[in-house]
């Protein structure tokens, strides 16, 4: 993790090497910690609803409601919310095919939407739900298209290809269509056409969603791979919290189109006050544990119960002092679950509206 | 492909990306007018439209059973005509052969030129309203120029696989109006090309409605319902009567159909064949044209769908 946030800080333009290839492209000399910049963007829908008959009422949601933040060259970024957050928009318009309806948004110093074309050799976007392959054709003929399409030079091409295929495990699918591939195959397919012309920001819009555990690891060692060994900055949302673990040592979370945190991943836990899980074994079935100060039962299942204590707590006492009143067997202590921090706090702010 | 190469590459100002024009816009330019560029552009949406052709391909059941369609629709038809012809003899200047000739004609065109559906519309149409049109949107490409080029490779396609065979059969059974000298038939394939442009054109304004009216339905109806009508493909536009006749065939929709065959026909030479194309070239021109300027609006202003 500290192996991340370094090279953020040091890597300049000059030194990643993507930017050094494709010819024309001219390399970012701009701030490299402020290499994607986001100052009060705000995306409003239009939207009409039926209301009564005839009558259609026209209202607004505001997608995306004021968002600042920047993220430094080859960083990895985990963006996640709940459904209907503002994900998905907000990607949107990093990539510039939707205009902001406010606020400031550069990346590589480039406004997306007003030169989508030319941002467009410099970036890579993968959306789990759509691909960019042709359906009818073998894989290879996509990636043929690819090469023309982004003016790969062929030696950079090949290089590429092969890497992509190796890590990705892609060797045997290159000649099958792509209507006949199961999705996860298709979704490395996928992620290896967003990554064959070297961009310098990867977008990906859950990247992970469907796919067998296999094939996550998978396609999680090769997103690892992309950015340390090509310093290539990455966006990522998930809603699989795992992904965003084992990936990315900053996370953002948004909320009806608000930042409402945004920091490392431990962080989190002192911010949803979470709690850690003392898992416990009895001789026999015994009624819930109710005596002991500073944790609650949460659940019980024959002898065994699960006991939640602060995080910030030690377990030590709370050890002593179920080994001294109960018939222990055995026991173990759970790490706070991301997964349930993250529930709280979504649930949290929704209570407050 | 003369028309085509002029009209592929990109013009910066009207190009996809709205705004963008002044600075960016001309610092893009500039690299372009060069050769390798356009060299390069040139290549890719070959590439492109290669693979239109190729997909179109795959689907060799569906090639079959539309060229047997096309086969008995071009009986049941030529039947019709035969009946019409001989109770009204030259109508719209056609004689019998040159009556059935344009039916037979027709069938061969009708999947390359899409007069009855079919091609890229629904599939932008759907593209656009399920918001998988923002894979297109975020590729280094021209929007209008892609779809165009895939059109071509797919219309290349159906012209040999679905033309040829229908055509040869007519020709068999029936006593057609073939010319016979080969620099006719280039002007017919010329004039087909062409034919396949206006009709992108106009198919690629009425699936870029989809962004606004998300519905496509109802503007389908309505184009579908006009490309059969004012295309010829039920009844000759020659044998529309007085000025209405005389509006239609000004329509760009005359230069899909009634045009390549009026052309093959002989009835369009010289300076007539001239007219013949540069009218269908005007509407080629003016309809790629609107669709950047409408493309243009969709994209800096229009909403890409879904999540
Ligand atoms: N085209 C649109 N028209 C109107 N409202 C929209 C449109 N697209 C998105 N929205 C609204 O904007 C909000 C944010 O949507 P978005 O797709 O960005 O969410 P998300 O964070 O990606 O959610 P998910 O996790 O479900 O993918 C939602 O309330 C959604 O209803
Ligand atoms: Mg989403």
């Amino acid at each position: 993790m500290v192996r991340d946030t370094m090279r953020g800080g040091e890597r300049t333009a000059h030194d990643s090497g993507p930017a050094a290839l494709g010819g024309e492209r001219v390399a970012y000399d701009g701030d490299p910690a402020r290499f994607i910049e986001l100052d009060g963007v705000e995306k409003v829908f239009d939207v009409r609803r039926k209301a009564g008959l005839l009558r259609r009422e026209k209202h607004q949601v505001r997608a995306v409601d004021g968002i600042s933040f920047t993220v430094p060259r080859g960083q990895m970024v985990g963006y996640i919310g709940p459904n209907g957050a503002g994900k998905s928009t907000t990607i949107k318009m990093l990539t510039g095919i939707l205009v902001p309806s406010g606020g400031r948004l550069r990346v590589a110093g480039i406004d997306p939407s007003r030169e989508r074309t030319r941002l467009a050799r410099r970036i890579g976007v993968v959306f789990g739900q759509r691909t960019t392959l042709w359906w009818d054709l073998p894989l290879r003929d996509s990636y043929c298209l690819v090469h023309r399409m982004y003016k790969i030079p062929d030696a950079r091409y090949r290089e590429n290809l092969e890497r992509c295929v190796e890590l990705l495990d892609l060797g045997d699918l290159l000649d099958v269509p792509v209507r006949q591939l199961s999705l996860g195959q298709r979704m490395r397919g996928d992620i290896a056409a967003a990554l064959l012309h070297d961009p310098e920001v990867l977008y990906l819009d859950e990247p992970t969603i469907g796919l067998d555990v296999v094939s996550k690891a998978k396609v999680r060692d090769f997103l690892r791979d992309v950015n340390a060994d090509l310093g290539m900055t990455v966006l990522l949302t998930t809603h699989d919290l795992t992904d965003i673990e084992q990936l990315c040592e900053r996370v953002m979370v948004i909320d009806h189109g608000r930042l409402v945190y945004d920091g490392g991943l431990s962080g989190l836990h002192a911010v949803g006050e979470s709690e850690r899980t003392l898992v416990v074994d009895l001789e026999r079935e015994l009624p819930p544990i109710d005596d002991v100060p500073g944790a609650r039962t949460v659940r019980v299942e024959g002898p065994r119960q699960w006991l939640a204590f602060a995080a910030t707590a030690s377990a030590a006492p709370l050890v002593a002092a179920v080994a001294e009143r109960y018939p222990l067997v055995d026991l173990s202590v759970r790490e706070p679950d991301i997964e349930a921090v993250i529930a709280k706090m979504y649930a949290e702010r929704s209570a407050e509206r | 492909m003369w028309l085509g190469s002029g009209l592929l590459l990109p013009a910066p100002a009207l190009s996809g990306h709205g705004t963008g024009a002044g600075q960016s816009a001309l610092r893009e330019a500039t690299p372009r007018q060069s050769d390798g560029k356009g060299e390069h552009e040139m290549r890719l949406y070959a590439a492109v439209a290669v693979n239109g052709f190729r997909r179109y391909a795959t689907y060799r059941v569906a090639t079959a059973a539309g060229v047997f369609t096309n086969t008995v629709f071009g009986f049941i038809i030529a039947y019709t005509f035969i009946a019409l012809w001989s109770e009204r003899p030259h109508l719209g200047g056609y004689d019998q052969a040159q009556a059935l000739t344009f039916v037979w004609v027709s069938q061969a065109l009708l999947a390359a030129c899409a007069l009855l559906g079919g091609g890229f519309q629904e599939e932008l149409q759907e593209r656009i309203r399920s918001g998988d049109i923002a894979v297109d949107l975020y590729r280094p490409v021209d929007l209008q120029s892609w779809w165009l080029a895939s059109e071509l490779g797919r219309a290349a396609f159906q012209l040999l696989g679905r033309g040829v065979v229908p055509l040869a059969v007519g020709a068999l059974a029936f006593d057609l109006a073939l010319p016979a000298d080969p620099l006719t038939w280039l002007a017919f394939l010329l004039a087909v090309f062409l034919g396949i442009v206006v009709g992108f054109g106009v198919r690629y304004l009425v699936a870029l409605c989809s962004f606004w009216l998300l519905d496509g339905a109802g503007v389908t109806l309505i184009a579908g319902l006009a490309t059969t009508f004012f295309s010829g493909v039920l009844l000759p536009l020659n044998a529309f009567p007085g000025g209405f006749g005389e509006f239609v065939r000004t329509l760009p929709w005359a230069a899909m159909l009634q045009v390549p065959v009026d052309v093959l026909l002989g009835r369009a030479a010289g300076t007539g064949l001239l007219t013949a194309l540069a009218f269908q070239a005007g509407w080629a021109v003016a309809l790629l044209a609107a669709g950047r300027a409408l493309q243009a609006l969709a994209t800096s202003k229009a909403v890409v769908q879904g999540g």
